[in-house]
């Protein structure tokens, strides 16, 4: 039986769309077509208008009849968590105080996605504001893991993470700002890529935590993490911390030929909570970096293991002050019981947020509030200094680091969410990536004996999205791991 | 796993809730007290880290001064602006009335 279109990476859709084997209506009617029959089961699209993704799918056919074709993306459908603005669609980020918020503009990264001809498809369920490991923070549905539906697809970008693995898109956008692209793509078994900070714009991606937020792609193979990283990485004046950085062809960098790579392994810092097959499975990955020719070094990380307090610190202090906007006045939800300005804020506030959400706004607030700012705030600033200062130590010594993604498989539903600080370890090995700035990739390296998939991670140097990606390719190329489908 | 034998700071969770404006139920509170006490405890951990001499870090990279030229861009519509607000009128965010009339 030939490979269904919809099972087919971005790669494998541009050939047949530029040898005219497949036009963009028929690659894009076998995502909806797939997304018809699955979601049901998986759940993960908050929203779709087939229509419009048709629509513009037809327009990419017109282009390339026309000979203007843009691109490989032209004509491809991407998928887009419910994070980041699309004018016109819907964006609630999975909470109820944005339900029925319309975008008035474009995101830059959506765009930049439109100039290259994406069919931009559907709004991506998540953790409600990005707040959370495992996608059951939604005030809307839970996501399935396309792996084992009674198992969590990670979070917050589950909604992105499940919809690649159950083929309803080849591709999508997450954001991470402390392991949501990497967590659940390892945990879906696709790749991840959270770039540096700063080399993607955050224009129309809404605002979690200002210091750590960026917006990468997720997808089938370290080659499509190129393609949609090359097509909205680089300098955007619109977001003063997006950096004047030159954009280098990520794709050719896959192509070229291997190098005498050093890889750090921080081993003391995958601690106990590692699960033995994940931890067999990230020792193979190391064997085989060694049988190419890398030099392997033990490094250490001596702060890692705060990265967890500082990020929760930092994280939950920005994003306190960052939700602070939705006060019932702009952003669509004001209660029904408002009698004055002051009972505006707090009902509003309490209808529209959920659980998770108000927990951390709790948190943030008090670690700013006088009295204890110094002890927690400013401390947790010290200390990322210390975080950040490792790894340029380290780098100093290899060229990458690789981890664990994730310290376990997929955990079944529930099983963690009364326990948010048990919720917060599973973002360990990913969280400190974020605070020091820097590139990471998760990319498929096994499955457990129970078939759900394991992942490892790559950290680099600020900037070295280009390295990691070879690197990825490396060992994705020599196993068949990316290209395993879940039966659904 | 986690030290949940240590003595939990106390939050006064009244208090933090009014400075964020939101309003909690009785069980909410008594629920995120105990949550918000095992957090705390776990962030305890930082106290260990000798941070004299240590300079705060805001930001990854931290860029200053992003100036934009001074050229007019094109904005939103007073249409487009209002498209989400709750209430509104003559082109602007109707709120509740903020100033007695007394």
């Amino acid at each position: 039986m030939p490979e269904p279109l919809h099972s087919m990476t971005i790669a494998e859709l541009g050939r047949r769309l530029a040898a005219k084997q497949a036009s963009s209506e028929e690659v894009t009617r076998a995502f909806v077509e797939r997304s018809r029959a699955v979601e049901p089961k998986v759940g993960a699209f908050l929203h779709r208008d087939e229509d419009d993704a048709l629509a513009q799918a037809r327009a990419a056919d017109q282009r390339r009849a026309a000979g203007q074709t843009r691109g490989p993306l032209d004509g491809v459908p991407i998928g887009i968590k419910d994070v980041v603005a699309v004018k016109g669609q819907p964006l609630t980020c999975a909470s109820k105080i944005l339900k029925k918020f319309i975008s008035p503009y474009d995101a830059t990264v959506i765009e930049r996605l439109r100039a290259a001809g994406a069919v931009l498809w559907g709004r991506l369920n998540m953790d409600e504001f990005a707040m959370g490991s495992s996608t059951e923070n939604s005030a809307y549905q839970t996501t399935s893991n396309p792996w084992d539906l009674s198992r969590i697809p990670g979070g917050s970008s589950g909604g992105s993470a499940a919809a690649v693995a159950a083929g309803e898109a080849p591709a999508a956008l997450g954001s991470d700002t402390g392991g949501s692209i990497r967590q659940p793509a390892s945990l879906c078994g696709i790749v991840g890529l959270k770039p540096t900070y700063g080399v993607v714009s955050r224009y129309g991606l809404v605002a979690f935590a200002s210091s750590l937020d960026q917006i990468g792609p997720m997808t089938r193979t370290t080659e499509d993490a190129a393609l949609l990283l090359q097509s909205f990485a680089g300098h955007d004046p619109r977001d003063s911390t997006s950096l004047k950085q030159p954009v280098p062809d990520y794709t050719a960098a896959l192509a070229a030929p291997p190098k005498p790579w050093t890889i750090g392994v921080p081993r003391d810092f995958f601690g106990a909570g590692l699960d033995a097959e994940v931890r067999a499975s990230i020792e193979s990955a190391i064997e085989f970096y060694k049988s190419r020719g890398c030099k392997i070094v033990d490094i250490t990380l001596p702060h890692a293991d705060l990265g967890l307090p500082v990020y929760y610190i930092i994280a939950t202090a920005e994003a306190s002050s960052n939700l602070a906007r939705y006060d019932g006045v702009r952003y669509t939800h004001r209660s029904p019981e408002t009698t004055d300005v002051l009972n505006m804020y707090f009902k509003s506030r309490a209808e529209g947020f959920g659980p998770e959400v108000k927990r951390r706004i709790i948190l943030g607030t008090y670690v700013l509030s006088s009295g204890y700012y110094d002890a927690y705030y400013l401390r947790a600033q010290k200390v990322r200094t210390l975080i950040r200062r490792d790894f340029e130590n380290a780098f100093q010594q290899v060229d990458a680091i690789l981890t664990p993604t994730a310290p376990t498989a997929a955990f079944k539903r529930g099983e963690k969410s009364d326990d948010p600080l048990a919720m917060y370890l599973s973002d360990i090995y990913t969280i400190s990536v974020n605070l020091a700035g820097l590139p990471g990739l998760s990319l498929p390296c096994g499955f457990t004996k129970s078939n759900l998939p394991i992942g490892l991670q790559l950290i680099g140097r600020p900037f070295a999205e280009a390295d990691l990606l070879a690197l990825g390719h490396l060992f994705e190329t020599a196993h068949d791991y990316h290209s395993r489908r879940a039966l659904l | 796993m986690l030290a949940r034998f240590m003595p939990q700071p106390s939050v006064d969770i009244d208090y933090v809730a009014n400075l964020a404006r939101l309003d909690l139920t009785a069980e909410e509170k008594v629920r995120f007290a105990a949550q918000l006490g095992d957090i705390l405890a776990y962030f305890e951990k930082l106290n260990a880290v000798d941070v004299s001499g240590v300079e705060p870090m805001a930001h990854a990279f931290p860029v200053f001064n992003v100036l934009d030229d001074d050229v007019e861009q094109p904005g939103f519509s007073p249409a487009e602006a209002l498209l989400n607000a709750p209430a509104q009128r003559d082109n602007q965010f109707l709120v509740p009335k903020v100033v007695d009339d007394a």
